[in-house]
């Protein structure tokens, strides 16, 4: 107490900002706010045109700040935010796959807006409130603003250079998903489940998140990873406050990738929200999530891994076999999808224990290359149709390759990439991890983690069968005709699977660059 | 009580009293809790003590006089209502953040560049305001 008034008395330092650092995080935040302005202003007709010029163009220029910022490494902002070689090559990844997902969303093949989204979120579906709604004109807009914080969010979550900026990162780009999963056109009900279902968890993993964050300010007397390293060399006799704390901010941490045991909400929200908002939270969320662990494990507590990690290894085998045993069950294509996307998580997660910069480098390389190929085939699965809405349910792909030989064989290669077959990014990515995990004394992970992929391959092969080898059970479900959009988005996803899983080296040479953290 | 309330350890106040300048803050606040429970339970243990008891149904429900209650106590809430938690955080929440400011806006080296950081602060508030205002959730409902 005493310590604490005589530290008011000092002077206040006005903490330097290296503004060349945090330009990505600018742009894109600005962008959200013009956003907000267009959405407010700008007469409806143009609306559209106007909220997709302004994403798109936020991002293409926060990409380009993202490399402009290679030369303006370091902590700013009182160390609130680091920005280095991780942190870079993720916002970046982050950014080129916001490309995708904000094309995957505009579409609106021949209605007068994007197509996924509901006019009024709040309205019960089908009621009158509804069908006003959309007679008096409202716009399915909102969501490109929102789409731009949770994106702005996910910038600053891998840059956090202490707990509390990654906690306030956490709520910015969570708040925003927890919005745009309730937001589906169809199905309303099942959207709005999704969202609510979403918004409890992630409210109690935050307090995990942040009850771990306590915890080890109570031990380290500091928020920032950096004097929470040097306390765990320093400070003896206070594990009983280290350990739970790690395990509760891995526990808010974990909780955002979907892995086992935290993974409940993963098949329900994928399938609820709207298929683009899903594609978007299964690459660009994985990957804002998976840079922050790989900074809190790396920078900020790795010395004491000895006390937690064999909790992360649990985790992670659950989260693979888990993963691939209960998408064998899934007659949902978006289920099976999610149950994938744990299985992944997995896979990550086991190149995230070697413990080692190799291990940075193939998580890096593996969140990319399944971020483009997950994108894509998230939306396909928004192009495929009985009736009115998605034809989601398994037996209804059933002979679409006879039908929709393009879109088939497109889903079919993802499909494929997923499996881990050569000559796709999903066979390089796996190599990495496996092999990071292999060099690193993580052996029993990397065998656990082949024998899921083969579990798993079954699975995608049991797809491709039914696509390709199965009578079509009736002519209704059809391939709508895509827009110039879409059509990008899935071209650039499998194109980028293609390239990644054929010459994979410039990627991985990137990415071991600058695989290392700025302590 | 307040042995460490003060940065001074004067080891006697005014009225002679001696502190006790080595309690543990811990204690001190388990003191005052424990007071406060033992405020709670002898007030109601008094009226419990002290009031005559004679319950009829008709005393026994919520509300003895005025309007029947109608349905049960899980409603659906107006959603329109969050309108005043909106207003509460562009109002008042930036308020926090204005009175600290005041402080320090006359110092010469602080005094332009916190003044252009506060117009970016209140005016990505504005841009809530401005947004809020054009839905129309500024007129009275």
């Amino acid at each position: 107490m005493i310590a604490s008034l005589s530290g008011l008395t000092t002077e206040f330092v006005a903490t330097k900002i290296n503004y060349g650092a945090v330009l990505p995080m600018l742009v894109v935040f600005g962008a959200a706010m013009i956003g907000v302005l267009v959405e407010a202003f700008a007469p409806r007709a143009v609306r559209y045109g106007a909220q997709v010029g302004v994403a798109l163009v936020g991002l293409v220029a926060a990409f380009m700040a993202v490399v402009l910022a290679v030369g303006h490494q370091g902590s700013t902002l009182a160390g609130a935010v680091v920005i280095d070689g991780p942190a870079l090559f993720l916002q970046g990844t982050i950014l080129a796959l916001s490309v995708l997902s904000v094309l995957a969303m505009a579409e609106r093949f021949d209605g007068i807006g994007a197509d996924a989204f509901t006019a009024q979120g709040a309205a019960a579906p089908g009621s009158p409130q509804e069908s006003a709604a959309v007679r008096a004109g409202a716009t399915t807009t909102e969501v490109f603003p929102l789409t731009m914080f949770a994106i702005g969010g996910m910038l600053l979550f891998p840059a956090a250079g202490d707990l509390l900026t990654m906690f306030v990162a956490l709520e910015v780009l969570s708040l925003p998903l927890y919005i745009l999963s309730g937001l589906a056109s169809r199905r309303r009900l099942l959207s709005q489940e999704a969202s609510l279902k979403y918004f409890l968890l992630g409210a109690f993993s935050s307090a995990f998140f942040l009850f771990g964050a306590a915890l080890l300010f109570g031990y380290s007397g500091s928020m920032d990873l950096g004097v929470i390293a040097k306390a765990i060399g320093t400070q003896s006799g206070m594990d009983g406050l280290l350990v739970p704390g790690v395990l509760l901010v891995l526990v808010g941490l974990l909780f955002k990738i979907g892995a086992v045991p935290f993974h409940s909400w993963t098949p329900d929200v994928y399938q609820g929200a709207p298929t683009p908002v899903t594609g978007f939270m299964a690459a660009c969320t994985k990957v804002a999530a998976f840079g922050a662990i790989l900074r809190f494990v790396y920078v900020g507590v790795g010395d004491s891994r000895w006390d937690w990690a064999p909790a992360l290894w649990a985790v992670a085998i659950l989260t693979m076999v888990v993963g691939a045993v209960l998408s064998i069950t899934q007659t949902d294509v978006k289920r099976l999808l999610a149950y994938s996307s744990i299985a992944h998580a997995g896979f990550v997660l086991t190149g995230l224990l070697a413990f080692d910069r190799v291990g940075v480098s193939s998580v890096m390389f593996y969140v990319v290359a399944y971020g483009f190929s997950t994108i894509a085939a998230f939306a396909i699965v928004s192009l495929v149709r009985d009736g009115g809405s998605e034809a989601t349910h398994l037996s209804q792909w059933a002979g679409l390759g006879r039908t929709h030989p393009i879109v088939a064989g497109a889903f079919a290669f993802l499909l494929l990439a997923f499996a881990g077959i050569p000559l796709t990014s999903g066979f390089t990515a796996k190599f990495a991890v496996f092999s990071a995990a292999i060099g690193h004394g993580a052996t029993p992970l990397a065998v656990v983690g082949v024998l899921a992929s083969a579990i798993a391959a079954f699975v995608y092969v049991r797809v491709i069968v039914l696509m390709y080898f199965t009578e079509s059970g009736g002519d209704s479900v059809r391939v709508v005709p895509p827009s110039i959009l879409t059509s990008a988005a899935v071209t650039i996803g499998v194109a980028m699977t293609l390239v990644l899983g054929v010459v994979p080296a410039p990627l991985l040479d990137l990415a071991s660059r600058s695989a290392l953290f700025l302590r | 009580m307040s042995a460490c309330a003060e940065p001074d350890l004067r080891e006697e106040t005014d009225l002679g009293l001696v502190r006790l300048t080595r309690v543990s803050p811990y204690l001190t606040v388990g003191g005052v809790v424990l007071t406060g429970v033992f405020l709670f339970v002898a007030g109601m243990g008094a009226r419990r003590l002290l009031a005559p008891y004679a319950p009829t149904a008709m005393k026994l429900t919520t509300y003895e006089c005025g309007v029947d209650p109608v349905g049960d106590g899980w409603a659906q809430t107006n959603v329109r209502y969050f309108l005043y938690a909106f207003l509460y955080v562009v109002f008042a929440v930036d308020a926090v953040y204005l009175f600290p400011w005041a402080t320090v806006i006359r110092s010469a080296d602080l005094g332009m560049a916190s003044l252009a950081e506060m117009g970016i602060f209140i005016g990505v508030l504005l841009v809530g305001l401005a947004h809020a205002a054009r839905r129309g959730l500024l007129r009275w409902v």
